[in-house]
């Protein structure tokens, strides 16, 4: 691979989160009955006029404010011309010459053989304009359904320079692209129901010759479909041309269950959209004092509060980074910071890194649904910084809050009487007892085996059921053999 | 600038158009004879001038976003020429 350098750019289709419309008053709420939700405007029924949804607007400025782009203080609505069923104006209204977001980028952090390294993805640009209906090609006896119910839904398309040298860059993007919207709550994100969708354009060329051709290959709606469809792609190009064959431009549909991208069967005008400014629609302006008033609703962005959680908590770059992955992640964390003491950060991170995060993983459950809430992890937390519960032991008061089994972790410890053993007067005697029943791992102690020692140790904390202090195990049985 | 008549047939196809060798001939000239107005419109100079994206100096209203349309599938399916299952339904689309 070293001798090819591989360039992609990301093109993402964001769906809006807004009640209504784009362009009409009906709802955009997902799982309606097919055309329950599509009103004579998303149908294109003649005589009727879109009129622009403002919380639509208000989702394109938060994101323009969001990654440091200018937004347009005039934009200009364009009609997309083109021809298919899902599509009844027989165009889709999008922007062209003057979209309302230009510039700005995403830092993505990526690793390079191990070490990881920070860069910064390029936007070209944010524009606003209408999903299309559905076609379902099965089942309809020889013709194809249509259900317009997603027609005129709002989507952000946001496209990048073509900053990106490998799919896992892409993905890299395209992650923190998928935190960014749902953080700042225009998107909610769901890959699923296609509310996130992206098209990737892949070319390869010899470093430091000129771009070479590309093929786009066209919404990939998961990131692992994202990975898979780009490292097929950039091995079927590669493969192409040092077998001699030219690379045509064409759009490529990336089929999950072979792993492979295939040409869409290509439409010689498809690309003839002969965009021209929608005389429906004026042109878009935001004032300043528009743009100001938005900024104050957005939330903290994750850069900043990543920054903060550096400085405020003396965590490192990746603790950060990790918990301010997402918005509620990162609240979480706040949240049980702010009941155990800001002294107690680093233990709350390894906990909502650690154990948190693995059982949320296993049981396929978001953080917003945890079952042991921030003050609780926060309680528990408090009573491994202060000696009473062994990080051991904190497990298990762990699981029995996950389980719901009491309310607060100091009604675990008291029920179960888990609490740590730190009392040498208490742990002295048994140290004594387990040194009399193995006399064999005392001698090869003394004749300076280490890993003696260690079976010592286990054997206090077993006769202790866990509960013993293992530090204090550790120095009160070095001290009585060595002393 | 004039067009030839396959780039008259090839505008008529993206239109989905369908027009006789006569029509064709026709439509060109009309397309022509529009082409050169725009031309005499082009040579006044417009340098310093704002592009217009519009006839009206107005700027676009906006609308609260809340769901405001009732659901009249019923309606509208009446008049469509086949539906079923609540979709509507149309020659079969193969890509």
């Amino acid at each position: 691979m070293s001798q090819w350098e591989v360039v992609i750019g990301l093109e993402t289709h964001v769906q809006l989160q807004t009640k209504s419309k784009i362009f009409s008053g009906a709802s955009t709420a997902f799982g309606a009955e097919p055309n329950r939700q599509a009103c004579a405007v998303d149908i294109a029924l003649p005589g009727v006029l879109p009129v622009l949804n403002r919380e639509a607007v208000v989702c394109a400025i938060k994101f323009g404010l969001a990654v440091d782009a200018a937004i347009a203080p005039r934009s200009v609505f364009a009609r997309k011309n083109y021809f298919y069923p899902d599509l009844p104006k027989g165009y889709q209204i999008s922007q062209y010459e003057i979209p309302v977001v230009l510039g700005g980028g995403i830092d993505i952090r990526v690793s390079h053989g191990g070490t990881p390294s920070e860069k910064r993805v390029h936007l070209t640009r944010a524009h606003l304009e209408e999903d299309a209906g559905k076609s379902l090609h099965e089942d309809f006896h020889g013709k194809t359904g249509i259900d317009l119910n997603r027609a005129g839904t709002p989507l952000l398309e946001i496209v990048t320079e073509p900053d990106m040298g490998s799919a896992a860059e892409a993905v890299a993007y395209a992650k923190a692209l998928h935190s960014l919207v749902t953080w700042i709550g225009i998107c909610d994100g769901n890959m699923q129901e296609g509310s996130f969708r992206c098209d990737a354009n892949v070319s390869v060329r010899r470093p430091g010759a000129p771009l070479g051709t590309r093929r786009e290959v066209k919404n990939l709606n998961s990131f692992r479909f994202l990975q898979q469809a780009i490292d097929y792609e950039i091995g079927w190009q590669i493969n192409e041309i040092e077998e001699g064959r030219k690379i045509v431009q064409a759009t490529v549909l990336f089929d999950p269950d072979t792993g492979e991208t295939r040409a869409m069967r290509s439409k010689e005008d498809a690309h003839d959209y002969r965009y021209f400014p929608d005389p429906d629609l004026l042109p878009l302006e935001i004032s300043p004092v528009w743009t100001a008033e938005v900024k104050r609703g957005l939330p903290e962005l994750p850069a900043a509060m990543q920054a903060r959680f550096e400085r405020d908590f003396g965590l490192s770059t990746y603790d950060a980074a990790s918990l301010t992955a997402t918005r509620a992640n990162a609240t979480f964390f706040e949240d049980c910071v702010a009941a155990a003491g800001k002294d107690q950060a680093k233990l709350c991170a390894n906990w909502v890194m650690g154990e948190l995060a693995a059982r949320l993983n296993r049981d396929e459950r978001e953080v917003a649904d945890s079952p042991v809430s921030a003050t609780q992890l926060a309680g528990m937390v408090r009573r491994v910084a202060d000696g009473t519960l062994s990080s051991k032991l904190a497990k298990e008061v762990f699981d029995a809050l996950w389980t719901g089994e009491a309310a607060d972790a100091d009604a675990v410890i008291e029920a179960r009487g888990l609490k740590q053993v730190s009392d040498a007067s208490a742990i002295g005697p048994i140290i004594d007892e387990v040194l009399a029943a193995n006399p064999k791992s005392v001698e090869e102690f003394r004749a300076g085996k280490e890993k003696a020692f260690n079976a010592l140790v286990g054997q206090v904390m077993k006769a202790t059921k866990g509960k013993a202090n293992p530090q204090q195990v550790n120095d009160l049985l070095r001290q009585k053999l060595t002393g | 600038m004039s067009l030839n008549p396959e780039e008259v047939r090839r505008i008529a196809r993206l239109a989905r158009l369908e027009l006789s060798d006569e029509e064709t001939g026709r439509t060109g000239d009309q397309l022509n004879g529009i082409l050169a107005f725009i031309e005499q419109l082009q040579a006044v100079d417009t340098a310093g001038v704002a592009p217009m994206a519009h006839a009206m100096d107005v700027v676009q209203r906006l609308r609260v976003d809340a769901v405001t349309e009732p659901d009249r599938r019923e309606a509208f399916q009446a008049i469509a020429p086949e539906t079923e299952a609540g979709l509507y339904l149309v020659p079969k689309v193969i890509e």
